[in-house]
Order: C-alpha cells, then structure tokens, then sequence
C-alpha cells in the first residue's frame, strides 16, 4: 500500500465510524423522528444540515470543473444554486413550516383538496429524486474505485451500507445530525486545498479575495491580476476569454439561472429539512444560516476553478506559444499527470508526432489555421480533460501532501453521501406517508407506519443503488429532470397555494401537469424519451430544430415550464369553483405564525 | 384578529417581499447577467465589477437578504401580535 492509500484509508474510516457512532446515537422513536428528526432540530444546526443535504457530489467534485472551463458562463450554477434560498426563504419555508406537516406532497394535498394532486406531486417527487440520487450512487462509486483500489460496485456497495445504517435506524434524526459532520468534513476538504493553492498563486489565503488578487506564482509579482493573466492565457491559445465567456446567449444565461433558482426552492428533499425546526422564525433564520454555510463553498469554487485551470495551462503550456520548448514533453509529465490518464480522464494522442503535448482550442478555425502554418499543430492533443479532474487532481497538481488528497476524497464521499441520505428520506416518506397512509391505508397505526418507512427506506437505497450500478440514460439528466421538474411543478403548485387564495384545485392539477409537460416535451425532444438514445423527435425542418425556442438549451427549460404551469393555473382557477371556506381558512392560516406546532402526521 | 388587521400584516409583508426580490433580482441577473459587459468596465479588488456580481457579490447579497427579511418579520409579527410566544 502506498502512502496516500493508507492515508485515504484512515481517513475515510474516520469519517465511517463517527457516521456510524452517530447513527446509533440518535435511533428514532416514533414517525415523528423519522420524518421530521422529532422537530426540535436547532435552526443554525439545520442550516448546516440543509447545507450538506444540499452540496451534493456535482457540487462538490463537479462545479468547480464545469466553472474552470465555463469560465463566466459558469456563473449560472453559482447564482442558479445560491439565489434558489432567496425564493425558499422568502416564498416556501416559513409557510410550510407554519403548515406543520411530514411531506411537501402532503401540503399540496391537503391545500387543493384533492387525492390527485397529491399523487401528481408524489410522482414529480420520485422522478426527479430518483434522478438526482443516481447522480451520488456513481459519485461514491467513482471516488471508491479510484481512491481506494476497490471495484465501483463493490464502492457503491459500501456507500449503500453507511447510508442504509443511519437512514434506516435514525430516518430525519440519523441524518441530520450525520449531514452536521459530513458538512464539516467536506468544508475542510474543500477549503484547505483552496487555502493553500490561493497562497501559492497569489500570497492572499483567501481564495474569494485571491481571485481578484495580483498573479504571484511562487512570491514573483507579475503586475497583472490572476483573472487577467488567466484571460491571456487562455486567449493566447485560442480559447475563449474567461471572464467574458457566455454559455449559448445571455438570455440562456438568464433562463438558465431562474431555472435553478426556482428549481433549487421547489426540491423537496431541501424543503422537508424546514419542517424539522422548533417555530416559523427557526425556519427563516435557518434558510439564511444554510445558506451562509452553503457560500462558503460557493464564493471559494470559482476560485478554484480558475486557479486549477491556470494551474492546468501552466503545466502543459511551459514556455511562450509558437516556440518549440513552449510545450511540454510529453515523457517529462508529472506523476499526477500519469495517474489521471490511467483513469480515462485525462487523454493525450500525439497528433503531430513530435512527443510534445499541444493544449489549445482546435475548434477556433482562424487559430487552428495559423498554429497549423506556423508551428506545424495538428490538432488539440488533450482530447479528453474530463470537468472533475479541477477538483480532484487539483491537491496534486499544486503538489499538497498526501493527506490533502485523502480529506479531499473524504469530502467528495462526505457531499454524496449526505445529499444521498436526503433524497432517499424525500422518496421514502413520500410512500410510506403520501401513498400508504395517504391514500391506501389512513388506518395504518403509528407503529406501523414507522416500520413502513423503514421498509420503503430499505427498498430506496436498493433501488438506488441498482441504478448507480446500470445507470439508464437518463441518470445524466439530474439537472434538466430534477431541476426542470421541480421548477415547473412543485414551486408554482406551493407558491400559488400560499399566496393565491382563489386558487383550487383543477388550477393546480392543470398548472402542474401543463409545467411538467412543457418542460419533459422540450427536454426528451433533444435527448431522447427519457434519454433513450433514437427516440430524439428534433424537426428542423418544421423550426423545431436544436434548442429552437429562443436558443434556450433543455437544461435550462425549467422556467419555462414554470411560466407555463402558473399561467395555466390562473387561467383555470377562474373556471372553476373557488376553493372551500375551510381551505380559505387554512391559507389565512399558514400566513400567520402563530399557533406553529411541532409537525405532525395529522 | 381582524379580518383588516389581518390584510395589513399580509400587504406589509407583500411590500417587504417586493422590495427585497428587486434587491435579488438586480443583483443576479441585473448586475450578474443583463448589465454584465458595461459594469465589466469597472473594477472592484482586481475583479471586473460585472464578473465580482456574477461569481461573488450576488451570493453574498443573498445571505444579507434571508438575515434582513427574517428580521424584519420577526418586528413586523411583534408589532401585529401574531409572532410565536
């Protein structure tokens, strides 16, 4: 065993053990811990928890990837992901904490009076947390196959284990005070290499006030800040500069944005964390305490991105573009170098055949043309250089000591595991709660609802699982199914509950299936039904070719759906009856505070 | 409580809503998107103004605005009598 492996090994055993002393620690009891963790969670501690459940593997591993190489168009996923808390704050928590029921579905059900909308709700819910949970499933695995010299199942194996042992025993309780200590590992693990990384480049330890510092690579002034010398770089090969660089248009950008603004606020594994707390204003400060904990990561990832991708440019490209020493040889790279090629992602090929590695951008035609004239480049030699190596190789690549490189996988593993714990809770409770005892059993006595949601606890994380190790298709959709649906379904059906008294019934149920139809239509359209490759229905010929509504991309398409649901909605509601006296009088209801109770299940 | 006193909490909130979501959206996709090239003209801490908005300054104002608005509500429940005990 090597070093880092021993390293890697301790680590993450730590990590398992005090998950697992946790998860025996805080059994629960009745359905109230296991749905609401008893609601007596306290609203800063639940702001950490929401924090953890919320950063998720692509947080984690992929962000900073996708921000490196996105460049400003990248900063759709930091506001999309951040501002979402505004509108959850502002709109959904408090409301629904006043409520004071287990699951979202439940409020929809109860405020529309109708069995119907609560099982549109419960279906939107699995869909996109099943998607979102596929997404973690492979995050542990990958990060157990390559870090810890186990086979991926064999990773997914173990992450269904530590999950199954705290989900199943504790459900709302074990979860969240495990999400407390996965937010605090993955925090460290991600901050550090940034701590150490920002000092390197700029001698400022801060990387939020590093990214706009001046570039001083080693202690040597340059006279130009990090954002403009990575500008330079990039530019000088072709790439495109990276603080003006837009992802599709501006109005994508805009689209894209709301989209996971109002997705993120429509999720309800996010929003059950709000019924967790003591009283309505614990739900307000507690938005605002997840989401202090929730920019910590946030403001200090497009730092990271940037420094790895200058970090990346400088290793390859050692000397001025055009000379033949500007380029490394490729028998001279670092060792990080060869272990992420092992992987598959990172990619060379040689396609001049002069053993130097050329990184450029080969589709910018006026820069492919000259570097072929004059410096006789073939092509970009790095075909692949996959979005998560920013994060994960980025302690090796600023060459930290093997115990950075180990937290950093604790971390990874730490984001997946918590966010895993969430959503299988989300998709538990909603069918031992909305669909058992909702609409199949209402009998069904404490006892054994409670062994339901263990039981359906148990058959989620199989589920899970199962679907990490075959991933179908639409396993790569997390962001156009997850977000998409909750955006246009289950935000307007809340939003409009809460702050459009006449709204009823047939508005919603039509507002929510016109969203969801809108929004999957324009998504499998590109993709394919549920990303089945062959079943594209794209019609150029008719206009309805590549993201033909307005150049808007499918991931982006959400709002969209939204728009449509709360247009559709209101337009319905005036043709029908308005809601009974009593639904009136619970939506007077939710808007005051007083008279909160702990959440119950009747 | 009156059915009037009740319609002046909910219209204050309604007005505390308004002004903060124009906060929330002039910083993101104001300042972050829509305005972004001509802010890009200034510069905050080595940052251009525009991209500080978009990978920064939105998010931080964001945090501000949850704090402000849950303090206020907790005033406004205070002043109306509906707060928890």
């Amino acid at each position: 065993m090597t070093a880092l492996e021993i390293w890697t090994y301790s680590i993450v055993g730590v990590t398992f053990a005090l998950y697992i002393g946790i998860a025996i620690w805080s059994r629960a009891k009745t359905t109230g811990d296991f749905y609401v963790a008893g609601g007596g969670v306290n609203p800063v501690a639940n702001g950490m928890a929401t924090a953890a459940d919320w950063m998720s593997a692509a947080s984690f591993i992929s962000m900073a990837g996708m921000i490196a190489f996105g460049g400003y168009g990248g900063s759709v996923f930091l506001m999309g992901w951040t501002g979402g808390y505004v509108l959850l704050a502002l709109l959904l928590a408090p409301y629904l904490r006043k409520f004071g029921k287990f699951t979202v579905p439940e409020f929809i059900g109860d405020r529309y009076y109708s069995q119907t909308a609560r099982v549109v709700a419960v279906i939107c819910l699995i869909l996109a947390s099943v998607t979102y949970v596929i997404g973690q499933m492979t995050g542990i695995g990958v990060a157990f196959g390559r870090f810890l010299g186990v086979s991926y199942e064999m990773g997914i194996l173990s992450g269904m284990g530590i999950v199954a042992i705290y989900a199943i025993m504790g459900g709302m309780k074990g979860i969240t005070y495990t999400q407390i200590a996965q937010y605090v590992v993955l925090i460290f693990a991600y901050t550090i290499p940034a701590i150490f990384i920002s000092l390197n480049l700029t001698g400022n330890p801060l990387p939020q006030l590093g990214l706009g510092s001046e570039y001083a690579r080693d202690g040597v002034a340059s006279g130009l800040s990090l954002l403009a010398k990575l500008d330079q770089v990039v530019t000088d090969l072709g790439f495109k500069e990276y603080t003006t660089q837009v992802m599709g248009s501006s109005l994508n950008m805009f689209v894209y944005t709301m989209s996971l603004m109002i997705g993120t606020a429509g999720l309800p594994h996010v929003i059950i964390r709000f019924f967790t707390v003591p009283k309505v204003r614990d739900a307000r400060y507690s938005a605002g305490w997840a989401l202090v904990f929730i920019a910590i990561l946030y403001t200090t990832a497009p730092a990271v991105g940037a420094m790895a991708r200058l970090n990346l440019m400088d290793t390859i490209q050692v000397g001025p573009v055009g000379s033949v020493e500007g380029n490394l040889v490729y028998d001279e790279r670092p060792e990080w170098f060869k272990r992420w090629e092992a992987t598959g992602l990172l990619k060379w090929e040689d396609k001049n055949a002069d053993g130097r590695i050329q990184y450029y951008n080969d589709a910018n035609a006026d820069f492919a043309a000259k570097a072929e004239q004059s410096w006789g480049w073939k092509g970009n030699e790095m075909v692949t250089v996959n979005n998560d190596i920013m994060v994960l190789a980025n302690p090796e690549i600023a060459q930290l000591p093997d115990w950075v490189i180990a937290l950093v996988v604790a971390g990874g593993l730490a984001a997946a595991l918590s966010t895993a714990a969430g959503l299988l809770l989300a998709i538990s409770s909603s069918i031992s709660h909305d669909l058992l005892k909702g609409v199949f059993m209402p009998k069904i006595s404490e006892k054994n609802e409670l062994m339901a949601g263990r039981l359906s606890m148990i058959a989620a994380i199989i589920l899970a699982g199962y679907l990490g190790m075959n991933p179908p298709g639409f396993a790569a959709g997390t962001v156009a199914i997850a977000f998409g649906l909750a955006a246009s379904s289950i935000f307007p059906a809340l939003m409009l509950g809460i702050f459009a008294k006449r709204m009823n019934n047939a508005g919603a149920v039509a507002g929510m299936i016109a969203g969801v139809g809108v929004t999957l239509l324009y998504v499998f359209q590109h993709k394919g039904i549920f990303f089945i490759k062959g079943t594209e229905f794209l019609m150029p010929e008719l206009g309805l070719g590549a993201n033909w509504f307005f150049g808007i991309t499918p991931e982006a398409f959400g709002a969209v759906g939204a728009l449509a649901n709360f247009i559709v909605a209101i337009v319905v509601s005036k043709f029908a009856a308005p809601p009974p006296e009593h639904i009136q009088h619970l939506v007077e209801d939710v808007r005051i505070p007083r008279g909160a109770g702990s959440a119950t299940g009747h | 409580m009156t059915p009037e006193k009740r319609a002046e909490y909910w219209g204050a909130n309604l007005r505390l809503l308004a002004i903060l979501l124009i906060i929330w959206f002039a910083v993101s996709f104001g300042a972050g998107i829509l305005l972004v090239e001509p802010l890009n003209a200034f510069s905050l801490g080595g940052y251009p103004l525009g991209f500080w908005f978009a990978q920064q300054g939105s998010i931080y104002v964001f945090v501000a605005l949850i704090f402000i608005y849950a303090a206020s509500m907790n005033k406004l429940d205070q002043k109306f009598d509906v707060g928890e005990e």
